[in-house]
């Protein structure tokens, strides 16, 4: 199926001044850093969880563990989705018991992603608290579920597809709103 | 891109990117065996048929804790009390089983090619867990995790490997699979489990040699890999306990011919104080309990590849209809 980029909805400094301000964002409501965590959703999560985590050292110098999170295991469409299912490595270096977890996606869409990561969590441990931050808030949920940091929200319909493009991942650095054409 | 592996019957016809693909994929099922909480839900409602025509204890308990980790259920034949002992032939055995509607089969047999045959006539994918002196591949891909843990790689690495080479089918899945990343070996054991033909069994290209003296056969090597004497065996052709222990046995002193850095891998059960004394099998070069960890990991991976997904019909349904989950899969 052809897709049409219809609009860009970030460019690559204002994808970096967001995650500024969300780090910002976070450190300020947190009540303390002492027992802050992000963990990144794979993929993209995870160089947003680090960029978030580089951001916060410029902020009194905060040091704050990373960990990334797979979700392939936890999904709930699994035997939907693709013949066969790959899986990237989980890596939660810490425990993450009693901490103050917050987790960081890019886009959040049907809410799906976040119970299985939140299932995914809890088989690491018992966090005191589980917060949610992401890039971009599209709509649609399908699940009792909300940000807590929002990069930006975008009114969406339900034939577009929203792509968050890192130099990590995609060696390309922007925010990109497609159609798709019948 | 993701091989397309149906079955998983041996490693031979494998190449070196599926492989590395099965081997990375298992890496992420080492990370679970450190969970505090090691049960996961993604094979929910599935079973898996562990059928074993030939006495297993140690593959059949670890697929047994890889599915039910996964969160699928397990159905055993046992080998015992079945109505194999009974006569009926193996395909009528498969094709029973079959009808309770397992969505894997594993199974472990005598015969060689025991397992491919039985794929020929199932739809469900089956999964080699032994068969004959012919290939063990979940133990190949174990050894070959454990390898590239301890040494960072298995690329072009001088293997030993000890004992009864020509029954082995363990040895014939090391050497397929170790043989397609450039690692050369060197065969030995008494003359009569070490016979010439082996020399060509490897990958084309693989550099295969004998060693009829230990000491040189342990030379410069970056992994020993023992093989259990089978007892039963050793008096058929005339070499007693002593002599082999004499001749062959891994003890510190001929270890040490070996790169420091050297692992002793041994696919279990070990006769200890026969092919290899116990402070080897005690030592800080054994992985022997790590083969083991890393075993219920490497079956995960083959499980989860072979009945996670949608299977290949929902495939082709799957490629033209897709409407909500596109890039973002999920979200």
């Amino acid at each position: 199926m052809p897709q049409v980029e219809k609009a860009q909805l970030m460019s690559a400094p204002e994808i970096d001044r967001t995650l500024h301000r969300l780090a910002h964002e976070i450190v300020e409501k947190s009540g303390g850093t002492k027992h802050l965590a992000l963990i990144g959703i794979c993929r993209r999560g995870v160089p947003l969880a680090r960029r978030i985590a580089l951001a916060m050292r410029g902020i009194d110098g905060v040091e704050v563990p990373v960990g990334t999170l797979d979700i392939t295991l936890y999904r709930d469409d699994l035997s939907k989705i693709a013949p066969q299912a790959v899986l990237q490595s989980s890596d939660v270096p810490f425990s993450v018991d009693d901490m103050d977890v917050v987790l960081v996606d890019d886009v959040l869409y049907t809410g799906r992603t976040i119970r299985a990561a939140m299932n995914g969590l809890f088989d690491l441990g018992r966090p005191q608290r589980i917060r949610l931050c992401v890039l971009i808030d599209r709509g649609h949920r399908e699940m009792p579920i909300e940000a807590t940091y929002i990069g930006r929200a975008v009114q969406t319909s339900d034939t577009e597809i929203i792509e968050v493009r890192l130099r990590e991942v995609d060696n390309e650095e922007r925010v990109v709103l497609l159609d798709r054409t019948p | 891109m993701t091989p397309r592996i149906r079955d998983l019957l041996a490693l031979e016809p494998l190449s070196a990117e599926e492989l590395s693909f099965l081997l990375d994929q298992s890496k992420a099922f080492q990370a679970i065996q450190r969970n505090p909480l090691k049960k996961l839900a993604t094979l929910r409602g599935k079973s898996v048929a562990l059928a074993f025509f030939e006495n297993s204890t140690r593959t059949r308990i670890s697929f047994g804790a890889a599915a039910s980790r996964l969160g699928a259920d397990t159905m055993n034949l046992q080998f015992e009390a079945s109505s194999v002992k009974k006569g009926e032939s193996l395909l009528d055995t498969v094709y029973t089983l079959n009808a309770m509607k397992p969505d894997c089969l594993v199974m472990r047999h005598a015969a060689a090619g025991a397992p491919e045959f039985v794929a020929r006539h199932l739809d469900i994918p089956v999964v080699n867990a032994g068969d004959g002196t012919h290939e063990h591949p979940s133990q190949g891909l174990l050894d070959a995790l454990t390898i590239r843990d301890r040494r960072g790689t298995i690329e072009n690495l001088n293997i030993t490997i000890l004992g009864d080479i020509a029954h082995s089918r363990v040895a014939r899945s090391d050497i397929h699979l170790l043989g397609k990343f450039g690692c050369r070996f060197t065969l030995c054991g008494p003359p009569m489990w070490v016979p010439r033909e082996l020399e060509k069994i490897g990958p084309p290209g693989t550099v295969i040699r004998r060693a009829t003296r230990i000491e040189e056969a342990v030379e410069g090597a970056d992994v020993v890999m023992l093989l259990r004497v089978q007892t039963e065996r050793l008096h058929e052709p005339a070499m007693s306990a002593s002599d082999y222990i004499l001749l062959y046995q891994l003890n510190a002193e001929r270890l040490r011919r070996a790169k420091p850095e050297a692992i002793v891998l041994h696919p279990g059960p070990m006769n200890r104080g026969i092919e290899i004394s116990p402070e080897i099998a005690d030592g800080p070069q054994s992985c022997v309990l790590e083969q083991v960890t890393n075993g219920v990991a490497v079956r995960m991976a083959i499980l989860f590849l072979l009945i996670g997904g949608a299977g290949e019909d929902a495939a082709e349904t799957l490629a033209e209809a897709r409407p909500k989950e596109s890039t973002h899969a999920a979200d």
